[in-house]
């Protein structure tokens, strides 16, 4: 990369670029390059790469009758766990509650983020600075403040009685999740959405309905497919966590709500079945891996 | 622009009266966490007058500022070691080719984009598994508490430092690191005093953001952590588990702060390194405040 900044020591002198000389130099080069990375390396194998390893090693291995767990004699038994009913049940919601949380994401923030990029930059910056805030402001806090908007007593019931909906409980149900859900990750939604519908050359539409085209068909065949990086991207970057969510659903959810991320973390704390968290704590690192795959594969990394 | 693009009529109508709810759907639940902080009765969701009382409380709990001080101590900390390991890793990948390049890239994104309950159980097992092993060999008997939970927070916070540096450096030409090497500037003075002025803006937001997230992490700390200690968010998720009080919404309001600040800071620095341009050059020439000779020549050739 950066040939002519790799001199190597002994050949400062050299004014002509042989061989040998780039050779040095690539090879100054690379011993820079790994000495730099080397304090990051070492930590992350150390604390990351080594603890994912015993995560694998647990979910082969077995529960004890005392509840701690044998390392020795690896099996499957924890994976073939993840067929039985229970498990099966809490997977398929999990995943049901993830995409339907990424779906009102996509309808609620593809209008909002249209009508950002589409807005003079100034208030465009403005109107970005308004979503960053929640995007940054605190995660339990902000999940929170809905359990005191939902509450028994709270102001959304006290609504509801007032307008004689009667006593509307929404607290530990699906909804109050889903809502969470979609309250916690909107930006992640947004914020792609707008960076690749901004990008779009406008004329285009302009184009379009000169041409006669109705404003559905424009969006359908125009603009959709144009911003589909963003789609993708925000599908994503909404799906992934909403999968593996376990804030939301500890404070809004009940005990008929258990996602797959309390399940988890019940295994380990109060079922003592490590084998069975780890590897579900696994599957759900598998799906996480595919999906950015996917996620790098569509380009939603340039956004 | 043109406005024929500009959406008109019923459509512009619908679309800013949508918008207008979207922010009210994000501010909403803000604003009435805020403004029933201040309310005197101890049923949330009942306005009884205006009080502090609850903000009192917060400062005379003892566990709720011990749970503060931890909290602040590790979020210090991890963000100060990230900053430094996050920072050559990305230069290490952006400005060199080395054997391991790809693994490390690799292994330097998958704290991002693994889940929080994954991670959360490899910290579980790899200090259970750890202290067993420093108690078997050493005779030590470490317990989990402040120290785990800076380890599991630098071994996040690594990745994301990291990942804002390197977009920093990405954008960012090599021309004048080489311009100072060929004007026979020391490799140390040309990352002093030509590529680390360039990137303060990267290396800041890197900062705050790993300050961010140390601060409102939950569920990784929460396995990270022992008897010792815990830190903020932590200690309020188990309170917010027995049930909803005045205490935890003046407890929230001060997080929130908190977040709000280090947003506004990020803000702040984005608009002093981002107005359009190339305004990097101009930072690092203000950075450059006394130059020795060798970089008085490349400040002239950044002039230039």
């Amino acid at each position: 990369m950066t040939m002519v900044a790799d001199r190597p020591e002994g050949l400062e002198e050299a004014s002509v670029a042989t061989p040998e000389f780039e050779k040095a130099a690539e090879r100054a080069a690379s011993r820079r390059g790994f000495l730099l990375s080397l304090p990051a390396y070492a930590y992350l194998v150390l604390f990351f790469a080594v603890p994912l390893g015993i995560v694998m090693m647990y979910s082969f291995a077995t529960r004890n009758r005392f509840g701690g767990t044998d390392l020795s004699g690896w099996n499957l038994n924890a994976y073939r766990k993840l067929g039985e009913p229970i498990v099966r049940d809490i997977l398929f919601r999990s995943l049901w509650l993830a995409i339907l949380t990424t779906l009102i994401c996509l309808v609620v923030a593809y209008p909002f983020a249209y009508f950002i990029a589409t807005r003079t930059p100034l208030i465009r910056n403005l109107m970005l600075v308004f979503v960053m805030i929640p995007f940054w402001t605190n995660f339990l806090v902000r999940n929170y403040a809905w359990r005191v908007l939902l509450g028994n007593d709270g102001l959304f019931t006290n609504i509801s009685e007032a307008l004689g909906l009667g006593e509307r409980e929404l607290l530990f149900t699906t909804s109050a999740v889903v809502i969470g859900l979609v309250y916690g990750f909107l930006p992640f939604m947004v914020l792609p959405l707008y960076a690749s519908i901004e990008r779009i050359d406008l004329s285009l539409v302009e184009a379009s309905r000169d041409l006669y085209a109705s404003g559905f068909q424009t969006f359908r065949r125009v603009l959709l497919p144009l911003s589909m990086p963003g789609v993708i991207a925000g599908s994503i970057l909404v799906f992934v966590p909403s999968l593996g969510a376990y804030v939301t659903p500890e404070i809004l959810g009940g005990a008929k709500t258990t996602l797959l991320g309390s399940y988890i973390v019940t295994q380990f704390l109060t079922a003592r079945n490590w084998p069975v968290g780890a590897s579900l704590s696994f599957v759900l690192m598998a799906v996480m891996l595919v999906a950015t795959l996917v996620y790098f594969r569509t380009g939603g990394r340039n956004l | 622009m043109s406005s024929t693009v500009q959406p008109r009529g019923t459509t512009k109508i619908a679309l800013t009266a949508h918008s207008w709810l979207v922010y009210l759907f994000f501010f909403a639940p803000i604003f009435v966490l805020i403004v029933f902080s201040f309310s005197d009765d101890n049923n949330v969701g009942r306005w009884g007058g205006f009080t502090l009382e609850w903000y009192q409380d917060f400062v005379e709990h003892n566990q709720l500022q011990n749970a503060v001080w931890v909290s602040v101590r590790v979020a210090l900390l991890s963000t100060v070691i990230s900053v430094v390991l996050g920072t050559l890793a990305a230069l290490a990948l952006e400005r060199f080719k080395f054997r391991g390049r790809k693994v490390f890239d690799a292994l330097l994104y998958l704290p991002i984009i693994i889940p929080d309950v994954t991670m959360a159980v490899m910290m579980l097992l790899f200090f259970s598994e750890f202290f067993d092993l420093l108690d078997a060999w050493f005779g030590l008997d470490l317990q989990k508490g402040l120290g785990s939970i800076t380890i599991s927070h630098i071994a996040f916070n690594i990745s994301f430092v990291s990942v804002v540096v390197r977009a920093r450096l990405a954008g960012m030409s090599e021309v004048l690191e080489e311009a100072a090497l060929d004007l026979y500037a020391t490799r140390w003075k040309t990352f002093r005093y030509v590529t680390f002025p360039q990137i303060v803006p990267g290396v800041a937001g890197g900062a705050l953001l790993a300050l961010t997230l140390s601060l409102d992490d939950v569920v990784i700390t929460q396995f990270a952590a022992g008897p010792g200690a815990t830190t903020l968010p932590v200690f309020v998720f188990g309170l917010i588990r027995r049930g909803v009080t005045p205490l935890i919404n003046a407890t929230s309001v001060l997080m929130l702060a908190a977040s709000v600040i280090l947003v506004a800071l990020s803000l702040a620095f984005q608009q002093f390194s981002g107005r359009g341009g190339r305004p990097s050059l101009r930072a690092a020439r203000e950075a450059v405040s006394a130059p020795p000779k060798t970089n008085t020549q490349i400040k002239e050739g950044i002039n230039q």
